[in-house]
């Protein structure tokens, strides 16, 4: 599957694998720091509603 | 009393959630689309062997990367000018997301550069500016996170980037003057595309497509969790007001 | 506003370490780099530009945060800001306070150091033109840096964060003037580069500056 890259095989697949490491961790905390903050306002939010 | 204590941004977090997943499917499907086209179907090509694979990753990221400090700019001089708090965030939002595709710009080029050039870093005008604005970024980010109060840090942060922007112009220019290029010229800008082979052109086009969207998807989120952030700010000061 | 140069200056000789500090600093970084390089005067005859002029603005950088830091705590920064000066002049002051004690020193100290570190003979001359030109620029950049982050609690190392990507134009045409200086290359266009940077730092930097300032004291 994976085509034949000859003699620069590695700093290719080094290149990808570090880029989409890098983009994925930016995804995943982006996402992640998102939820958490959600969770958080909705928390204030619902004792804000019980307070009255 | 207004749900939201900020300017508008209730309007903006129904668009932006209207709209994030639209922009999410367009950004998987082009990086898909595009990287995958990339890397699997393209030939390589006559002087770069299969290293003008890294390109896919190497140009959308570097053009993302200049482009995202000037959206940073733009919205700064919205906020100093327009008081508008979403655009703040937003550039607040856009700095981490900048600096990430600094590095992989990095990265990407010193690995393309040992087999090409034999070595990893060179004092190159283009490299050396690129790390100048990776510094940019760290200080931008720095100084959002050590200042506690949220207007003043947005106003401060957004006088730090329009300085910033003209020192790094200049430091462009200045380390043009420096030292010689290695790096070669504007091969892969979009007016000159005779200059690369079409087979390359589409899919680069393509990922190109996919960095814009997956930025702009990015940005969005963030933005929303910084809106949230400051609304749960705001309502915990009130809860300790009461 | 010349009182408050004076008064600046006066408060910078008595507290000690005004001049002192930036200098024996600047003698302490070109001394060390030998210890490092190794002593071969042909190597260090090639880095003393560079050597000398990193050394100068790393000097400059370790005075910075004391530039609004005192006035800030002791609330007279609140009694500039609302005096009848305006603020931007007030900024302006400062860094010249700033330069007349660190810059001004390191350009005069620079020719002895240069003997240390084996510069060219034809260079000399370039070198104290060059900080002389570069070092105001290097004062103003950093009271803006100093501006921004006044009222921070662990400012100096944000402080030199900020500032350091700021210096990098002042930097590279100041010691690439020195080093054509000693090649015998023209060095019109460096140093035509460098006071125009200088210029136009001392031009607009206290705008920005003074509007920084406002911001924190709000």
């Amino acid at each position: 599957m994976i085509p034949d890259l000859g003699k620069y095989a590695s700093a290719v697949l080094s290149s990808y694998a570090i880029s989409l490491v890098l983009l994925a961790g930016l995804i995943a905390l982006s996402l992640w720091r998102g939820a958490k903050i959600r969770r958080q306002l909705e928390e204030v939010e619902s004792r804000r509603k019980s307070d009255g | 009393m207004s749900l939201w204590e900020y300017a508008n941004p209730q309007k903006f977090m129904q668009t932006s959630a209207a709209v994030l997943p639209l922009v999410w499917g367009l950004t998987v499907l082009s990086l898909a689309v595009g990287l995958v086209w990339g890397f699997f179907l393209t030939p390589e090509a006559v002087n770069f062997g299969s290293t003008v694979k890294i390109i896919y990753l190497h140009v959308p990221s570097a053009m993302m990367a200049i482009n995202a400090w000037v959206m940073m700019l733009v919205t700064s001089l919205i906020w100093l000018v327009r008081r508008h708090h979403v655009s703040a965030l937003a550039a607040r939002a856009a700095a981490p997301v900048g600096l990430t595709m600094t590095l992989i710009a990095l990265v990407t080029g010193a690995i393309w550069g040992e087999p090409m050039w034999g070595t990893y870093w060179a004092w190159d005008p283009r490299l050396t500016a690129f790390l100048i604005l990776f510094l940019f970024y760290l200080g931008y980010i720095a100084l959002w996170e050590a200042i506690e109060n949220p207007d003043a840090a947005a106003d401060l942060t957004s006088v730090l980037c329009i300085v910033g922007s003209v020192f790094a112009l200049l430091s462009r220019y200045a380390v043009n003057f420096w030292n010689q290029g290695l790096h070669q010229g504007a091969t892969l800008s979009l007016d000159k595309e005779e200059n690369i082979a079409n087979v390359y052109w589409l899919p680069l086009l393509i990922c190109l497509a996919g960095f814009v969207l997956l930025f702009i998807a990015l940005v969005l989120v963030r933005t929303r969790t910084e809106i949230r952030a400051r609304r749960i700010k705001a309502l915990v000061a009130r809860e300790r007001m009461a | 506003m010349i009182a408050l140069l004076s008064r600046d200056l006066a408060l910078a000789i008595r507290a000690g370490g005004g001049f002192g500090l930036g200098l024996a600093f600047f003698l302490i970084v070109v001394v060390l780099v030998p210890f490092g390089v190794g002593p071969e005067s042909t190597i260090l005859s090639v880095i003393a530009p560079g050597i000398l002029w990193v050394g100068a603005l790393l000097a400059c950088l370790l005075s910075l945060d004391r530039i609004f830091a005192l006035d800030y705590e002791d609330g007279s920064l609140d009694l500039l800001a609302t005096a009848p000066i305006p603020l931007e002049g007030v900024v302006a002051m400062k860094a010249a306070a700033h330069w007349v004690t660190t810059g001004l020193p390191l350009t005069l100290a620079a020719p002895g150091l240069g003997l240390l570190m084996n510069l060219e003979p034809a260079a000399y001359g370039w070198l104290v033109l060059s900080l002389a030109l570069g070092t105001p620029a290097l004062s103003m950049i950093g009271t803006f840096g100093a501006a921004l982050t006044v009222g921070l609690k662990r400012g100096g190392l944000l402080l030199s964060l900020l500032v350091l990507p700021l210096y990098v134009p002042t930097l590279i045409f100041g010691a690439e003037t020195v080093g054509r200086g000693a090649d015998g290359l023209a060095t019109t266009t460096p140093v035509l580069m460098l006071a125009g940077i200088t210029l136009a730092t001392l031009a607009l930097l206290p705008f920005a500056a003074a509007a920084a300032i406002r911001i924190n004291l709000r």
